[in-house]
């Protein structure tokens, strides 16, 4: 084993002195080897599963002649070697102290082995690794202090898995399945190979820039008049939060950006339909029920005849 | 011992002996369900995210209000769901096409010679439309929650690099098969770029590496699409997430 400097030895000695209520020389020669470790009675952490109530409500306790508990050292060190330090330390700080102060009630009230009712089997602690040994040893406590001091009063959390990752992983599944069902029944478009010389009439961009050509059908002649709003509006969209100072979030307290999104929303909306569906040669207002389908994205979708 | 139940008795230990093996233990880390003796403790769940390095995303604990599906309506957890879609069935692709003037040719035959040829193109085509979409959607109900007020300004700011991302990488993609659709609406949605204030004749000349679409435009498209973009959105996705997580996770309740 590594020296540890006699200075720490004797800050962890007094830690562990204190956290199992012995007196500083009896820890160090623990922590040398020179003496068995503390007995601490202490169930691990495994959940029981035998059904057979525990034997201590129907056995009388017998605290004259019951013998010690048989020997277990502190299992939290051992049980994973592989967490993060800071959440051991902190594990074990937990862990150790309680049972500290209730040491001695456990053990008066443990049966003896001998008392009729068999002893379910203690619920297993399982060593993942068995060939690695414990390699290290609880120099000192560590007070677990926060990095970043919390802002906020602690809030009601629950933990990903499995109230988070069981909902995604179902979300997840929902959507491959029904863009596979999408996909197997309709058919993406193909026409014919590329002709820069035969220009379709009409000639459409991909849906979502159908409202802009929507729009740019309006202004032809001072097309300035909505590029420009255009690529001077994205940057006010990145900029918004910087705009919008009102720290509110509920709706009812932010009125107007509410309003302001959903006309933003209903007018690219509306744009966007008439540009797909409303628009046929020579971009003239058609009604898709009478003159059919002019996008041709949707040929396989929608079937009016 | 009935036969059912010494059958019973043998599956369990090999099951045991397989879950609890030297090779399992190497593969999962502790904590995971697929070793010996998980059980659902509080401490087992928070290494289920802990000791995984891909469920990592997501912090070991979320509020409570979070989990609820009509909160965030996984919008943006399915925006990036269907990324990887994309990315995958677009990898598959790639094995049978070529940014030439056999690029439609070979989009034909990925439909009519190839198995699941038309199944993936599909799925890659309608998923873009879906994730476009999805984005969009997932961006107003970050609005409608004022999800992008302090501490999360920045987010909303990448959130728009992101969107922008999404549709050009939709809009390169489009003009890939090659056919009058394709070079018609990369035409039309080119052309809508030159007329972006003062650089906007130099934009498209960028974009179309010419005056008009071109197999050099389809080149061009090509490397952006599949190399390009994706690189991009990626590192941006990731500043992304990691900046939900620092601004204190998911906003609200409101
Ligand atoms: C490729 C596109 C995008 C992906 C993959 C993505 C992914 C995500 C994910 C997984 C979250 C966690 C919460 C949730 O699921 O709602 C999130 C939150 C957020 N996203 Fe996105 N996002 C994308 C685009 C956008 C866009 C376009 C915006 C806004 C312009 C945006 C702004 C935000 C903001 C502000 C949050 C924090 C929300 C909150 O704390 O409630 N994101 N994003």
């Amino acid at each position: 084993m590594v020296d540890i400097p006699e200075h720490l030895l004797q800050r962890s000695a007094e830690a562990r002195a204190k956290a199992l209520g012995i007196s500083i020389e009896q820890a160090i020669a623990e922590m040398k080897g020179q003496s068995d470790p503390t007995v601490i009675s202490k169930e691990p952490e495994v959940k029981i599963i035998d059904e057979t109530p525990p034997p201590a409500a129907e056995t009388p306790a017998k605290p004259a002649d019951a013998p010690p508990p048989p020997a277990k050292t502190i299992t939290p060190l051992k049980e994973e070697h592989s967490t993060e330090t800071t959440e051991k330390v902190a594990e074990v700080k937990i862990e150790e102290k309680i049972p500290a102060a209730e040491t001695p009630a456990p053990a008066a009230e443990t049966p003896a082995p001998a008392a009729e009712t068999p002893a379910p089997a203690a619920p297993e602690e399982v060593d993942f690794a068995p060939e690695v040994k414990v390699t290290q040893r609880l120099l000192t406590v560590v007070k677990a202090k926060p990095i970043q001091k919390p802002v906020k009063e602690p809030i009601d959390k629950v933990n990903t898995w499995p109230h988070l990752m069981l909902p995604e992983f179902v979300a997840l599944m929902a959507m491959t399945a029904f863009l596979i069902f999408l996909s197997a029944i309709l058919q993406a478009p193909l026409l014919e190979e590329a002709n820069p010389n035969v220009t379709p009439n009409p000639a459409k961009a991909p849906w979502y820039f159908l409202g802009l050509q929507e729009m740019l059908s309006y202004w032809d002649p001072q097309i300035a008049g909505v590029m420009i709003p255009t690529v001077v509006g994205l940057i006010l969209w990145m900029a918004f939060p910087y705009i919008d100072r009102n720290p509110e979030t509920h709706p009812s307290k932010r009125k107007f950006a509410i309003m302001f999104y959903t006309f933003f929303l209903a007018g690219a909306g509306t744009l966007t339909i008439i540009g797909v569906l409303f628009r046929g040669p020579g971009w003239n207002w058609v009604y898709p029920w009478i003159d059919g389908i002019w996008f041709d994205d949707l040929l396989d979708w929608i079937h009016f005849e | 011992m009935t036969l059912r139940e010494r059958f019973q008795e043998t599956r369990a230990k090999a099951s045991d002996g397989f879950k609890g093996g030297k090779l399992m233990s190497s593969i999962f880390r502790p904590g995971s369900p697929f070793r010996k003796g998980y059980v659902d403790s509080p401490r087992n769940r928070s290494y289920v995210v802990m000791n995984n390095v891909l469920y990592h995303l997501h912090p070991v604990k979320v509020k409570r209000h979070g989990v609820r599906l009509s909160y965030t309506l996984c919008l943006g957890g399915l925006s990036f769901f269907l990324f990887i879609v994309l990315t995958i069935t677009g990898i598959w692709l790639m094995f049978y096409f070529r940014p030439t003037e056999l690029a439609y040719v070979d989009i034909q035959n990925l439909q009519t010679t190839i198995a699941f040829g038309s199944l993936v193109r599909n799925m890659h085509r309608w998923g873009a439309h879906l994730m476009v979409l999805v984005v969009f959607l997932h961006m107003s109900r970050v609005f409608y929650h004022g999800a992008y007020k302090a501490p999360r300004e920045f987010n909303w700011v990448i959130g728009v690099i992101l969107l922008l991302l999404t549709l050009l990488l939709s809009f390169t993609g489009y003009l890939l098969p090659w056919d009058q659709l394709a070079i018609w609406a990369v035409t039309v949605g080119g052309n809508m770029a030159g007329y972006v204030p003062v650089v906007g004749a130099q934009v498209k000349f960028g974009l179309f590496a010419g005056l008009e679409a071109t197999t050099a435009t389809l080149l061009r498209f090509y490397v952006l699409h599949v190399l390009f973009f994706p690189f991009i959105i990626v590192i941006f996705m990731a500043v992304h997430f990691w900046r939900v997580r620092k601004d204190g996770g998911i906003s609200g309740p409101l």
